[in-house]
C-alpha cells in the first residue's frame, strides 16, 4: 500500500465500501478457532469454492467471542442477513458451499446467534435501560470477528486510522488528554488508574526521550481478552499506541507481548509492517513532522512481568522483578526515561474515544466506571467466551443473561473476577453492578477481565489452593512477604485440604494473608491472598468442615 | 532540588531535603524503623518488607526505605497492625532460615538475629522450610552458604553496582530464589575477585570469610613451627570495634601483645612491608618518570582484588602495572629469607600468618609462583580482622586490659607513610613523599597531600616535584576504576600525553579500612573514622617517610642491596598475566 495522506484518509472515510454481490464466508481464525479446528474448515471451504470455480470470498477473521462454539463460520449471501454456524466441521463446511451453490437454502443445523444478535458496536446507539437490544456493546471488540485482521484495508474501511488522522491534523496533545479526561477511561489492566492522569503525567515528565509501552503480557488464568484483541484487531491497538506516542511526545513504542501468544505476535508484526507501508507509522506519519516507530518485545513467560516495573526490568534485559514505586514509570521508567505503559484493551479504546469524543464514551457505563469492559467468561458456564459489556451491568446479566448460566443447568455457586489477585463473589451477590468500586467492596476487583463461574460441584478450598499455587509459582522471589508468605500459606492450605488443618491454621493463614497484603512490594504479592480471604469470608464452612475436630 | 520537605512522623515535625526517604527522615527525629535489607551504602532493594509504615488513616503501608517523603505527609511508624505485620514477616524469614545461630560465624553479630531478638519471637508457627543447598567454598576466600541467605540482595548490589564485578546474581525465582554466581558455576570460576564486600554487607551468615582460624591454632600448637604474625595497616584501627572501643581507635600495641599471648613467636608489622613497597615502587616510578620511553601512568598493585580485576577485565593495563608485590607478600618473603638468616632459623619451619582487612589476601598468597620466592610459600595463611578478633576472644584474652607492646623491629618498625596505606590515597601520598626525596634529595615541605585523602570515588591532583608536574589519580571501589582507565585509554589511543603519571587503585570503598574482612557494619562514617585513626598514627610517628625507616635502610644495607636490585627483583617483585573470564 502506498503512503497515505490526510486526503486519502478523508476519501476513505467518505467512500462507502462496495456492497458485495457475491457470497462472503468468514471463518473465525483466532487461537480459539484454530484450536477448535478452524484451519481444516478454512481449507475445506477454499477447496469447495475453488473446485466449483465460484467467485465467492472466503475470509479469515478474529474471535467473535463465542469461543465455546468454535469453529465459527459466518455466511453472508448478497442482500441477506449474515448467518452464523457453530461447531463447524470440514464436511459441514463443504456442505454449506455445495448446498448454496446448488441454490438450496443454507443448512438449518448448527446455527448459532449471529454477531448482530449478540452485540451492538461503537457507533450504534447505546442501549437504553429496559430496551430490548443485544446485551453486549462492543467498542474494543468492534472489529473482532468482522474484519480480516491481517488486512489493513478492512480496518480502514471500518473507520480505522481516522482517529489518528484527526489527532495529527487538528488536535493538540492537550486536547487528546482532555478528551480522555472527559471520557473517564480507566486502565483496563486491573487497577483502574485514570488514563488521562497517566498520559498527562508522562507527557509532563522530563527526560531525554519519552517511551510508550503496550502491555500485552496477559497472564491471569482463564483470561485472554488481550490476546483476542491483538489477534482479531491488531490495528486498533496499534492506532491507540501511535496516538499515545504523539500525545506524550514519544518516538519509540514497544509492544511487550508474551511469547506464548505466537499468533498475536505474528499479527501485530504484520500490522506494524502494513502501517509503515501506508505511512501511518515510521517517519513523517501522514506527511506530518511526527515520526514514531514501534518494536515488538517478547515476554518469556513470567506472570510478574505484567507488573509494570517488572515489565520495564524485563525490557531492559534485567531479571523481571518489580522495583519500588515511586518513582513511577511515568516519571522514570524504561532506561530511566518517562514511560507510559498501557494495557492492550485501554489502547484499543483510544481511537473510538478520539473519533467519537470523550463525551460519547462517558455516556456508556456508570459513575466513575465509564465505557465497556471485556470479560473472558470461563468455568462451569454454558457459553464460555468473550463478552464486552457496558460497565454497570450486573454480574447476573453477564453470567446468566449473556452466557446462559451454568453448563450443568444447576445453580451458580460463585463467580471469580480479577484472577489470582481477585476474589470469589457468592451467588447471593450476583446482582452487583460491575464497576471498579462495587467489585472492590465485595473483596474482589475488576482485574484484567477474567471471570470464572463455579457451580455447586466446585470445591472452593481446591480453588483457593489453585489460585494461591499460581501466585506461589509466579512469585519473583524478590520480597520476603510474597516469597515466603505465599509458600507458607499454601502449606497450611494443603494441610486443610488434606483434612489435617486446625482452627489455628486458619488463623495463621489470615495473619499471613494480612502481612502479604500490607508488606508485599507489588500487586502480585498484595493480591495473592484475595482469593482465599474471599473464600473464607463467604464460604468459611467449606474450610471448617475439613478441619480436625477440636478436642473439648 | 535543594527544596526542603516538611512533614510529620509520629506527630513530630520533620524537615528534610527533597528526595530523602521516610527512613532518612525518621532517623533524623530519632524514630527507629526496623529494616533488614537497607544498607546505608546501597540503594534500597525494598526486599525485606519490614520497614513498612503508613500514612495516618490509610490502610496501605509504604516501605520507609524507598519511599520519598512528600510534603505534609503524616506518617505513623508504629501501631498494632504495623507491628503485627512486621513480626509476621520476620517470622516468615525465620521459617526459611536455619536455626544454627550457636555455630554460625555471625553469632551475636547478625542483623537477623538482632531483629528476631528485638521482636521477641518465642515461637515460629510456620514449618521450617530451609532449602538443602550446597556451600560454595571454592574461592578459599569467601564462603557462600545459600541456606542462610534471606535474599535481601545487598551482596548482589555491592558486587554489581559498587564493584562492577557482576559475579553474584539471583538464580531461579519464587521460594527457590537464591544467590550464586551467574550460570550457577562455582564462585572460583566466576568473575569474583574475592574482595569480600559481599560478606561485609551481608546481614546474616550467608556470605562470610573463608575461616582459617583452626589451621592457625593447629600451627600455634605445633612445637616445631616458628609462628610469626604480621599486622596490616587497616587492622589496627578497626579491630577495637570487636571489643567495644570507639571506631578508629589505634590498637597497634595491644594487637601485638594479643598475638604474642596467643603464641606467636614473633610479631611483625605489614606497615614495614608498606615502607618497603614504597621504596621499590617510588624507585620504579622515578625510573619510569625519568625515561621518556617508559610506559606511564604507573598503577599501584598492593590490592589483590584490583590485580585480579585487572587481569580479568583490563589486561591491556598490564604494562602500566607496578611490578611490586604487596606489603604482606614482601614481609612474607623476607620472613623466610632475611629474618630466618639473621635469626638462624630454618625457613621451612617458619609459619607466616598475615592479619589483613581483606578476604582477597587469602587468594593473593597463592596467586602465582612468585608468591613462593623464598623457596617456600612466603605467607602461609592470611586471616581477616574478623578472624583475629574471634581468635582473641577464643583465647579468653582481656584485650582491653592488655599492655601495649612493640613489634619485632627487624620486620616491624614502620613510618607514617606505611601506616596510611590502609586508607584510600595513602599509597599515593606515601609514594609521593619518597618520590620527592628521590628526585630532589629532600623531603617535601608539606608531607600531607590533602588531594589524595577523603572518600570521593575518584580523586585527582597534581604534585610539583623539582619543577615537574606529577599528575595522579586515586580510585577506590572497583566501580570507579572505569572512569580513570577510560581517560588513560583515550589518551593512549589518541597518542596524546597521558592524563596521569601515577594511579592508585583500591578495590574496596575507602581503601583497606573498608576492606571485605573488616568488622561488620561499615558505612562511610566508619570508613572516615578508621582512616582518621591512621592519619593520626602518621602524625604521631617518629618518621613519616618510608626512606627514613632505619630498619628499611638496614635491610637494604645488610641484605637487599639497592631498590630494584637483583635480590629485590627476585623477592619483592612479581608479574601479571591475562586471566580472561566472561564479562556481564
Amino acid at each position: 500500500m502506498a503512503r497515505m495522506t490526510f486526503a486519502d484518509l478523508a476519501a476513505r472515510a467518505q467512500a462507502r465500501p462496495a456492497v458485495a454481490n457475491q457470497p462472503i464466508i468468514r471463518v473465525g481464525m483466532s487461537t480459539c478457532g484454530i484450536a477448535a479446528g478452524a484451519d481444516p474448515v478454512f481449507a475445506a471451504l477454499n477447496a469447495a469454492v475453488k473446485d466449483r470455480s465460484l467467485d465467492w470470498r472466503v475470509r479469515r477473521t478474529g474471535c467473535a467471542g463465542m469461543c465455546s462454539m468454535e469453529p465459527l463460520v459466518e455466511v453472508t449471501l448478497p442482500g441477506q442477513p449474515a448467518v452464523m454456524f457453530g461447531g463447524v466441521t470440514p464436511e459441514f463446511a463443504t456442505q454449506i458451499v455445495v448446498d448454496c451453490a446448488a441454490g438450496k437454502p443454507l443448512p438449518a443445523e448448527n446455527r448459532v446467534p449471529g454477531l448482530a444478535e449478540l452485540a451492538r458496536v461503537a457507533g450504534d446507539p447505546v442501549p437504553a435501560a429496559g430496551e430490548d437490544a443485544p446485551r453486549q456493546y462492543r467498542i474494543v471488540m468492534r472489529n473482532c470477528g468482522v474484519i480480516d485482521p491481517e488486512e489493513i484495508d478492512e480496518y480502514i474501511d471500518r473507520g480505522g486510522y481516522q482517529a489518528l488522522g484527526k489527532v495529527l491534523s487538528s488536535m493538540t496533545p492537550e486536547q487528546v488528554i482532555g478528551e480522555l479526561k472527559t471520557a473517564g477511561l480507566r486502565g483496563r489492566g486491573g487497577a483502574g488508574f485514570p488514563a488521562w492522569l497517566k498520559w498527562n503525567l508522562t507527557r509532563e515528565s522530563k527526560g531525554d526521550e519519552h517511551i510508550i509501552v503496550c502491555n500485552g503480557d496477559e497472564g491471569d488464568p482463564g483470561a485472554y481478552m488481550d490476546r483476542s484483541v491483538l489477534e482479531g484487531d491488531p490495528h486498533a491497538v496499534l492506532e491507540g499506541m501511535i496516538i499515545g506516542g504523539f500525545v506524550i511526545g514519544a518516538t519509540t513504542g514497544f509492544f511487550y507481548i508474551r511469547a506464548e501468544y505466537p499468533l498475536a505476535i505474528q499479527r501485530i508484526e504484520k500490522a506494524i509492517r502494513q502501517a509503515k507501508a501506508a505511512g501511518l507509522l515510521g517517519k513523517n506519519i501522514l506527511g506530518t513532522e511526527f515520526s514514531f516507530t514501534v518494536e515488538v518485545r517478547l515476554g518469556a513467560g513470567a506472570f510478574v512481568c505484567g507488573e509494570e516495573t517488572a515489565l520495564i526490568a524485563s525490557l531492559e534485559g534485567q531479571r523481571g522483578t518489580p522495583r519500588p514505586r515511586p518513582p513511577y514509570p511515568s516519571v522514570k521508567g524504561l532506561w530511566g526515561q518517562p514511560t507510559m505503559i498501557n494495557n492492550v484493551e485501554s489502547l484499543a479504546n483510544l481511537s473510538q474515544i478520539v473519533a467519537r469524543g470523550g463525551e460519547w464514551f462517558s455516556t456508556i457505563g456508570v459513575g466513575r466506571s465509564t465505557g465497556t469492559k471485556v470479560f473472558a467468561v470461563t468455568g462451569k458456564v454454558k457459553n464460555a467466551g468473550l463478552v464486552e459489556i457496558p460497565m454497570g451491568m450486573t454480574l447476573r446479566e453477564v453470567v446468566e443473561g449473556i452466557c446462559g448460566g451454568t453448563s450443568s443447568g444447576g445453580p451458580i455457586k460463585a463467580v471469580q473476577t480479577g484472577g489470582p489477585s481477585g476474589g470469589l463473589i457468592p451467588a447471593t451477590e450476583l446482582d452487583t453492578p460491575i464497576t471498579y468500586e462495587h467489585l472492590q467492596k465485595l473483596g474482589s476487583y475488576m482485574g484484567s477481565g477474567g471471570m470464572m463461574v463455579m457451580d455447586e460441584s466446585d470445591d472452593l478450598v481446591e480453588l483457593s489452593r489453585f489460585y494461591l499455587g499460581f501466585c506461589v509459582d509466579e512469585s519473583c522471589g524478590k520480597c520476603a512477604p510474597c516469597r515466603i508468605g505465599g509458600t507458607q500459606m499454601l502449606r497450611l492450605l494443603d494441610r486443610i485440604a488434606d483434612g489435617k488443618g486446625t482452627t489455628a491454621d486458619v488463623a495463621t493463614i489470615k495473619r499471613l494473608a494480612r502481612a502479604m497484603q500490607r508488606a508485599s512490594l507489588c500487586g502480585l504479592g498484595q493480591g495473592a491472598p484475595s482469593p482465599i480471604l474471599s473464600a473464607l469470608r463467604y464460604f468459611e464452612s467449606e474450610f471448617a468442615d475439613r478441619l480436625v475436630p477440636e478436642a473439648n | 532540588m535543594t527544596d526542603k520537605i516538611q512533614a510529620t512522623i509520629n506527630n513530630l515535625p520533620v524537615e528534610v531535603p527533597a528526595g530523602a526517604t521516610i527512613l532518612d527522615a525518621a532517623r533524623q527525629v530519632s524514630v527507629r524503623i526496623p529494616t533488614l535489607c537497607k544498607h546505608p551504602d546501597l540503594d534500597a532493594t525494598a526486599a525485606c518488607g519490614i520497614c513498612i509504615v503508613r500514612i495516618k488513616g490509610s490502610n496501605k503501608m509504604l516501605r520507609a526505605c524507598c519511599t520519598p517523603l512528600e510534603p505534609d505527609m503524616d506518617i505513623t511508624t508504629e501501631d498494632p497492625e504495623i507491628i503485627q505485620v512486621r513480626r509476621t514477616v520476620v517470622e516468615m524469614i525465620l521459617s526459611r532460615h536455619p536455626n544454627e545461630c550457636l555455630t554460625c560465624g555471625r553469632n551475636q553479630n547478625c542483623e537477623l538475629q538482632t531483629i528476631a531478638a528485638d521482636f521477641g519471637l518465642r515461637e515460629i508457627c510456620l514449618d521450617s522450610i530451609v532449602p538443602d543447598l550446597p556451600i560454595d567454598e571454592s574461592t578459599h576466600a569467601i564462603t557462600l552458604d545459600p541456606r542462610k541467605c534471606i535474599t535481601c540482595g545487598r551482596c548482589i548490589q555491592v558486587c554489581q553496582q559498587i564493584q562492577d564485578v557482576w559475579a553474584l546474581t539471583f538464580l531461579q525465582r519464587g521460594i527457590d530464589t537464591r544467590i550464586a554466581a551467574a550460570g550457577d558455576i562455582s564462585l572460583a570460576d566466576s568473575p569474583c575477585v574475592r574482595c569480600g564486600q559481599c560478606s561485609a554487607h551481608c546481614p546474616t551468615g550467608a556470605i562470610v570469610e573463608y575461616d582459617e582460624t583452626q589451621e592457625v591454632w593447629d600451627k600455634l600448637l605445633d612445637p616445631d613451627a616458628f609462628c610469626v604474625a604480621q599486622l596490616a595497616p587497616a587492622v589496627r584501627v578497626a579491630i577495637g570495634e570487636a571489643f567495644g572501643f570507639p571506631v578508629g581507635t589505634n590498637l597497634t600495641g595491644k594487637t601485638y601483645a594479643a598475638l604474642r599471648r596467643m603464641g606467636f613467636d614473633a610479631v611483625f608489622d605489614t606497615n614495614f612491608g608498606a615502607d618497603l613497597t614504597i621504596m621499590e615502587e617510588a624507585h620504579e616510578f622515578v625510573q619510569r618518570f625519568s625515561d621518556p620511553d617508559a610506559v606511564l601512568p604507573l598503577i599501584t598493585t598492593c590490592c589483590p582484588s584490583w590485580v585480579d580485576f585487572m587481569e580479568k577485565f583490563h589486561d591491556d593495563m598490564i604494562p602500566h602495572f607496578s611490578s611490586c608485590k604487596s606489603p604482606q607478600a614482601m614481609v612474607g618473603a623476607l620472613a623466610k629469607t632475611y629474618y630466618a638468616e639473621k635469626m638462624g632459623l630454618d625457613p621451612a619451619k617458619i609459619y607466616v600468618v598475615s592479619v589483613m582487612p581483606c578476604t582477597a589476601k587469602k587468594f593473593e598468597i597463592i596467586r602465582s609462583k612468585e608468591m613462593r620466592s623464598s623457596g617456600f610459600q612466603d605467607v602461609d595463611t592470611s586471616l581477616t580482622t574478623r578472624e583475629l578478633a574471634r581468635m582473641i576472644k577464643q583465647s579468653g584474652i582481656n584485650f582491653k586490659a592488655l599492655a601495649e607492646e612493640q613489634p619485632d623491629h627487624m620486620l616491624g618498625a614502620y613510618t607514617g607513610a606505611g601506616t596510611i596505606f590502609g586508607a584510600t590515597g595513602g599509597v599515593m601520598e606515601a609514594a609521593l613523599r619518597t618520590s620527592h626525596f628521590l628526585l630532589t634529595g629532600e623531603n617535601p615541605e608539606r608531607l600531607d597531600f590533602q588531594k589524595t585523602r577523603g572518600l570521593d570515588g575518584v580523586k585527582e591532583g597534581t604534585a610539583i616535584i623539582a619543577g615537574h608536574e606529577i599528575r595522579f589519580a586515586v580510585a577506590h571501589g572497583l566501580g570507579n576504576v572505569e572512569t580513570v582507565l577510560t581517560r588513560v585509554r583515550e589518551a593512549r589511543d589518541a597518542g596524546t600525553e597521558p592524563p596521569y603519571h601515577f594511579i592508585e587503585v583500591m578495590a574496596c570503598p575507602g581503601g583497606c579500612v573498608g576492606g571485605g574482612g573488616q568488622p561488620y557494619g561499615v558505612t562511610d562514617k566508619l570508613r572516615a573514622k578508621r582512616a582518621a585513626g591512621l592519619y593520626q598514627d602518621d602524625q604521631a610517628g617518629l618518621w613519616r617517610c618510608s626512606h627514613e625507616n632505619p630498619y628499611i635502610q638496614k635491610l637494604y644495607a645488610d641484605f637487599l642491596g639497592q631498590p630494584g636490585g637483583e635480590k629485590s627483583e627476585h623477592l619483592l617483585h612479581t608479574s601479571y598475566r591475562t586471566r580472561k573470564t566472561y564479562r556481564r
